[in-house]
């Protein structure tokens, strides 16, 4: 099988490891070939947290520059910052929701503006989708289902080899049992904000 | 029950490398293990912690590197499969151990993880510890996948108790934090309890005693090149006359890369994962059947100066190379394409680069490092410290721990780092050699680690200094390990011992000694004014539990705060805390409720008392 590469990028917090360990447990699921990597420690204290997806014939577990199929960003100026992860073909999903960096707070550096930051990101990569993830997961009924609604959104895309009824399952079986219920519904809100 | 304890053999799951390599010892039996804390090893320790709640396994987490391999070292000489585990840096304060340990070896398997960091991710140095091997005698094994470190755990054991020596595991991060399908092996019961064959001849290393284990152990280091001749570990593939040696996961970029180029036909690759000692006739061998040879190894070219000289002892004359200014760098991680690049240049074969946008257009996007949290009760000390020490001439040694990102702005609290326990020590020095003021800082977890003889040191010698100990009553950067200063009842884990610091640094015979609550910032600063003007060694004891941890533990009590419209856009609270609650709109300074934790710190700052709890109405 063809590798897919996938890039995750999302402040420490936001629930990224979550949503690579549901894809990884999908693919399981499926026998599809599957590895990540993630960065730990340092990274978990309100830096960023990236993680790599591989599913397919291929042995590294990270993603040199360039070579991204996809890229989901959990926050617009992130998912900017990964744009090296990226070539003409890359399909990029993003949340529009910012969280400036708290030195943008001291006056040490300016948030790109988001029109602007969207026009670049569609003119270098091959696809973008954007939207308020953050919206959609508060219509969720949880804030913190940003993950899972950017999950159904690149589920929509159909790049990975896994379907939506695995990642579903994954969802039902490796989150939170008192969350599931919201976070299919925040998997939905996403997969129908992508289709749109 | 525990993940990792699952008995199904056949079962495939998902791993993290560092479950992979705890769910590996399990496999070979493991009944004793002792660690201390240190990205990216720390989740072998958790879940080894977490099994031994519900199984027979010994599981401690020591105050030291050095104190967790001679624990180790003693099951293991007690008849026990022990396993020791620490981050790279560590291997250097078990070193004293480690290396008469190797003379001395094992009567069961005991095997040593040495987690290496290329690229830094979490470390202050990416040494490379296969050196440890040649330095000690002892034998290195090295994963290339998350699959392979669960495999070679069981091998590790046995080759621990063929040789009777501790074998080393080295990981590099890449391998710790991947995950992979792993499928799940039997579980091996453990031998829990050992006994102490006395043999004063063999153990009490006076030096005759050691000059026969000295000779002893160059004995078990060829006995231990002739396995590695052998290992399965080691092994080669695909065909033709240019070769690659490689070694973990520089191993996985070599294979993609050969796959992407359709080389199999053209290079043969070695794969060395048996790495100490280097199997000699091997890699002689696959010379001898080679025209030009790459080695592809991430630090420093170990392989490389062994490979060299085995072909020069062969006379072999053919281009051996791997690190240089157009080959590989020394410095840093690989990565695939990297890989794949280089060894297409290095056989000359046409390999298209990577399609990466041009970027120059894309404006300057702001800078995320890793800050200290809000409500971060370090935060709040180092205000303090500035506050208590306006107008001085101060140099702040730091130390290992979360605090260490105190040095950036606006706290810049932090002007030298170099290891565990390095504040204490150097702060004497900077006392003695200069006529500036210090005041170091170090965590609780850092300060029982090896801070303790600094502060012994400064104290007999008389270093002019102010210790300030950041007790936030757990190790915190790692993931909140305990340490021997945490209360393990609030665990709800009963039959541990405890030490309080301050009696503790009073009996080390420290003069002036406080402990202070750093959110009530006004006393503190009054306390380490009087701290700092004390002449002689002085130490404060900044005390408050790190508010993740309390959050975990369900005891946060504060209510978030807010910005009233009292407030006059002086932005002390942003330019001097930089406390990431904080952000600004439509030029106005805001809170985010939802990650103030209320420590008030801000609140005592404001100098229009702007600051109020979320639910006051001014």
């Amino acid at each position: 099988m063809k590798p897919t590469r996938l890039i995750i990028v999302a402040v420490g917090g936001q629930g990224n490891l979550l949503a690579s360990k549901v894809l990884g447990e999908a693919a399981l699921m499926a026998d599809i070939p599957v590895r990540m990597s993630e960065i730990h420690g340092m990274a978990q204290r309100g830096g960023v947290v990236e993680s790599a997806m591989v599913f397919g014939d291929a042995r590294s577990t990270i993603i040199s520059d360039g070579e991204a199929d996809v890229l989901v960003g959990f926050e617009p100026s992130e998912t900017l910052r990964a744009l090296n992860k990226c070539n003409p073909r890359t399909t990029v999903i993003t949340n529009m929701a910012a969280l400036p960096p708290f030195t943008v707070a001291i006056g040490r550096g300016t948030y790109p503006d988001l029109d602007h930051l969207k026009r670049l990101i569609a003119e270098k990569t091959g696809r973008l989708i954007a939207f308020d993830a953050a919206e959609l997961a508060r219509a969720a009924g949880n804030i913190m289902s940003v993950n899972i609604v950017l999950l159904g959104a690149l589920c929509q895309t159909g790049i990975l080899p896994v379907s939506d009824d695995m990642v579903r399952r994954a969802i039902q079986t490796r989150t939170k049992a008192a969350f599931v219920d919201t976070n299919l519904k925040a998997f939905d809100l996403g997969y129908q904000a992508a289709a749109a | 029950m525990h993940k990792l304890l699952t008995n199904q053999p056949g079962q495939k799951v998902l791993l993290l490398g560092n479950e992979a390599i705890a769910r590996g010892a399990l496999e070979a039996g493991v009944a004793f293990a002792a660690t201390y804390p240190g990205t990216p090893s720390s989740e072998i320790s958790l879940n080894l912690f977490q099994v031994a709640q519900e199984t027979d396994l010994y599981f401690e987490y020591s105050t030291n590197e050095k104190v967790a391999l001679e624990v180790a070292a003693a099951a293991a000489n007690s008849g026990l499969r022990s396993m020791c585990m620490m981050k790279h840096v560590g291997v250097n304060v078990a070193a004293d151990a480690l290396m008469t340990l190797a003379y001395v070896g094992t009567r069961a398997g005991l095997v040593v993880i040495s987690a290496d960091d290329p690229y830094m991710f979490s470390s202050q140095n990416e040494q490379d510890n296969r050196y440890y091997g040649k330095l000690s005698g002892l034998s290195i094994l090295e994963p290339s996948s998350v699959e392979e470190a669960k495999a070679m755990v069981p091998y590790a054991f046995d080759l621990s108790e063929t040789l009777r020596e501790p074998v080393i595991l080295r990981t590099t991060t890449r391998i710790n934090h991947s995950n992979a399908v792993v499928t799940l092996g039997a579980l091996r019961p453990p031998q829990t309890k050992g006994r102490f064959k006395k043999d004063p001849f063999h153990y009490v290393t006076v030096p005759a005693v050691s000059r026969q284990l000295h000779a002893r152990l160059l004995e078990t280091v060829a006995q231990a090149q002739a396995l590695a001749e052998e290992s399965p570990y080691n092994f080669e593939e695909g065909s033709g006359t240019w070769g690659v040696i490689c070694n973990g996961v520089s191993y996985t970029y070599v294979a993609d890369a050969i796959q992407d180029l359709q080389l199999e036909d053209q290079v043969r690759v070695l794969r060395i994962g048996f790495s100490h000692p280097l199997p000699a006739e091997r890699i002689g061998t696959f010379l001898s059947g080679c025209e030009k040879v790459l080695v592809v190894e991430e630090g420093e070219p170990y392989m490389e100066e062994a490979v060299k000289a085995f072909a020069q002892e062969r006379g072999l004359s053919l281009p051996i190379n791997g690190k240089g200014p157009t080959l590989f760098s020394r410095l840093y991680e690989f990565d695939p394409a990297m890989v794949r690049q280089k060894l297409a240049d290095y056989f000359g074969i046409v390999c298209p680069p990577s399609a990466v946008p041009d970027l120059s257009d894309v404006p300057e996007i702001p800078q995320r490092p890793p800050t200290l949290c809000a409500g971060c009760s370090h935060r709040a000390t180092f205000y303090a410290v500035k506050k208590a020490t306006e107008g001085m001439d101060v140099i702040h040694p730091s130390d290992i721990g979360c605090y260490t990102l105190g040095f950036l702005p606006p706290l810049s609290m932090g002007d030298f780092v170099i290891c565990m326990g390095a504040s204490t020590g150097s702060a004497g020095g900077f006392a003695q050699a200069t006529s500036q003021k210090v005041v170091s800082f170090i965590g609780d977890s850092t300060f029982f680690h090896s801070g303790i003889p600094g502060l012994i040191n400064a104290v007999f010698n008389n270093h002019d200094m102010t210790l300030v100990i950041l007790d936030n009553r757990t190790t915190a950067m790692t993931g909140h390990q305990p340490n021997p200063g945490v209360d393990m009842q609030e665990l709800k884990l009963d039959g541990y011992g405890h030490v309080a610091l301050e009696p503790l640094v009073k009996a080390i015979g420290v003069p002036h000694v406080v402990t202070i609550r750093p959110y009530q910032l006004k006393k503190s600063i009054a306390a380490i004014r009087e701290a700092v003007e004390f002449e002689g060694v002085s130490v404060i004891i900044a005390e408050e539990k790190c508010a993740l941890y309390a959050k975990a533990l369900r005891q946060l009590r504060g209510k978030p705060f807010r910005v009233s419209d009292r407030c006059q856009n002086h932005r002390d609270c942003i330019s001097e805390l930089g406390c990431p609650a904080f952000y600004l709109e439509d030029d106005r300074v805001h809170i985010d409720a939802d990650i103030c934790i209320g420590c008030a710190l801000c609140a005592q700052v404001c100098p229009e008392n702007a600051i109020v709890p979320v639910k006051s109405t001014v």
